[in-house]
């Protein structure tokens, strides 16, 4: 890792595999990949549908077990991890955000019992005071007033439903977030209000992000770092300038091309 | 073809009624191009489903009308409208395209079906011979005819529900969102075929609704942006792209992230607030409690239409700022 010289990273995947099925349909959906994330980084994952992001995104979440590889988180493997107990003290650490707000919540739970149960990955149970305190303190970091606790999820508005996403990873207080296309149901002008969020975030906690994407406006925006993934391969990661203003790789050159741009020929990158 | 206010909404229970569209009217002259860009919610769904003739019983459209070449069509009555319009004159290019395909269905016997239904003189053989010859027109793989829906990728979906539709040659083509599921690259190839098919003369108009205003700046010869049920701002591509005139315009396209790497590091300000519920829009202009312009007046009165039927934004702030040039200009 030339790119991440500084200090010890949060998280890091060494040789990472995931494949479904055997034989000769075996699908590779995540392959060898291995990159870093420093504390307080925003790292961008791009790539077209199927190209495996959302797969690694869950294998980083620990929501499905790799086939090969390793994850370290402060340099430890976690990859063995797998009794519940062992699985909380993860989780309290490295917290996801998803893409469809409307299914990632119980359509029967208040916004309040939402938020509480994600306390129970805490290993010791709090008093009933502190756990209001926690919702309330992660509901009003992302902007919401404490009155939206008692609504349901289809109450709430988009937008709105995508802040409770990640204040319901935040009661934790995570290094890393794990945010796979929070925005890309959202419309332009409330999309920048969940990404200019997720920087306060950066800025406030020194939290990590690791930002999922198809769009490389988004990433273009927001991130320090990019990963283009192309069936299942990290085929190119550097710094977003460099990226993006001389890529390297024929699927980043091919993907940059066909960005439609909003001010026409005379304002394309030097491609 | 031209469209005259058309006025819809959906009745909701016992509450007020949601007024999706009001009193939009628009213009499309042929091998055009119009584009419609707005937010979720915005109506946009809804005037595109009046204006392809597929409203359904929730959506009552209480005034409109359609003028193509000599035709008139009253849109008020959706359920009665006369043969040979509804795919024929005026075709519908849906979002979802696995949802517009039976997926139990070969590609084939599913254009039969499509093609029948709208012409039952013409045989099967026939029908899917007018198919074949299409896709080698648009240098598309002719295999598909013979594969199920799930066997093709999404973009291949897209592109073969396109080529459907317009395989009667019909006047406009109404694409309401048709590539916001896809990639970058999928949307690009879709664009190429939509291009394809206006230059071969398959179709002579196209109404392309989104949300995503890059993609239609590629596209669109002319656009329009609607916010809450109304058009707020129309023009040419690069009139309203380079000098939009309705503040949310120019917020929407202050918003849009494209890869300018001037965008890196700074912080943009998004619109804030969130889309007005139609069922109570604001009173006189529909933005008032999101605009960054707001006087008094804007609550008030319904805001003036400045400038012409093709280029215009509707607006109190515009009207403000134009009349500030006009008087400096005197004076000069």
């Amino acid at each position: 890792m030339t790119t991440n010289s500084r200090g010890a990273p949060l998280l890091a995947t060494q040789n990472l595999c995931r494949t479904f099925g055997h034989g000769p349909d075996m699908l590779r959906a995540v392959d060898r990949v291995s990159f870093s994330i420093q504390p307080g980084e925003i790292v961008a994952i791009v790539g077209e549908s199927g190209s495996g992001k959302s797969t690694l995104a869950r294998l980083l979440l620990r929501l499905l077990d790799p086939t090969g590889g390793q994850i370290l988180l402060h340099g430890q493997d976690v990859t063995k991890l797998h009794r519940n107990n062992e699985l909380k003290i993860y989780w309290q650490k490295v917290q996801g955000a998803f893409q469809d707000s409307f299914a990632a919540f119980n359509q029967f739970y208040s916004v309040r019992r939402s938020l509480d149960r994600a306390l129970n990955v805490l290993d010791v149970r709090l008093p009933s005071s502190e756990r209001k305190q926690r919702v309330e303190n992660s509901l009003r970091e992302v902007g919401l007033e404490p009155d939206i606790l008692a609504k349901l999820p289809h109450q709430l508005s988009g937008g709105q439903l995508q802040r409770v996403m990640i204040a319901r990873a935040l009661v934790t207080g995570p290094e890393l977030l794990i945010a796979d296309e929070p925005t890309s149901m959202l419309d332009a002008s409330l999309r920048v209000t969940v990404l200019n969020l997720l920087m306060d975030l950066r800025k406030r906690h020194n939290m990590s992000i690791l930002f999922i994407t198809h769009d490389l406006g988004q990433a273009n925006y927001l991130s320090d770092r990019i990963l283009v993934m192309y069936r299942g391969e990290i085929v190119e990661q550097g710094p977003v300038a460099q990226v993006l203003e001389s890529p390297q790789h024929e699927y980043t050159q091919r993907l940059l091309a066909d960005v439609p741009r909003l001010h026409g020929k005379a304002h394309v990158l030097n491609v | 073809m031209d469209v005259y206010n058309v006025r819809a909404h959906y009745s909701a229970g016992s509450g007020p009624p949601v007024k999706a569209v009001d009193d939009v009217s628009l213009s499309v002259s042929e091998g055009e191009v119009f584009g419609i860009v707005g937010e979720s919610g915005c109506g946009k769904s809804t005037l595109a489903a009046v204006m392809s003739l597929t409203a359904g019983r929730n959506l009552t459209v209480t005034s409109g009308e359609m003028a193509l070449g000599d035709h008139r069509l009253p849109l008020t009555e959706q359920i009665r409208i006369p043969k040979g319009w509804r795919g024929i004159q005026v075709a519908l290019l849906p979002q979802r395209a696995m949802n517009s395909l039976n997926p139990t269905a070969r590609i084939r016997n599913f254009i039969v079906d499509v093609v029948r239904s709208h012409n039952p003189s013409l045989g099967p053989h026939d029908a899917i011979r007018q198919a074949q010859e299409r896709l080698e027109q648009l240098s598309l793989p002719v295999r598909v005819l013979d594969s199920y829906p799930h066997q093709l990728s999404g973009g291949m979906r897209q592109r073969v529900v396109a080529v459907i539709s317009t395989l009667l040659n019909p006047k406009v083509l109404i694409a309401d969102e048709p590539t916001s599921a896809l990639d970058v690259s999928s949307q690009k190839q879709f664009i190429v075929l939509l291009q394809e098919l206006l230059q071969r003369g398959f179709i002579t108009r196209v109404v392309y609704i989104t949300h995503d205003l890059p993609m239609l700046s590629n596209i669109a010869d002319r656009i329009a942006v609607m916010y809450a049920g109304k058009i707020v701002e129309t023009g040419t591509t690069s009139q309203v792209i380079e000098s939009p005139q309705h503040p949310y315009t120019q917020a929407l396209i202050a918003s849009t992230l494209d890869i300018d790497p001037q965008l890196r590091g700074r912080q943009i300000k998004g619109i804030p607030g969130a889309p007005p519920d139609l069922r109570y829009p604001p009173s006189g202009c529909r933005f008032h409690p999101r605009c960054s312009y707001v006087m008094d007046k804007c609550s008030r009165e319904a805001p003036p239409i400045v400038g012409d039927d093709s280029r215009f934004a509707a607006c109190w702030w515009t009207l403000e700022q134009l009349e500030k040039t006009a008087v400096k200009e005197t004076e000069r």
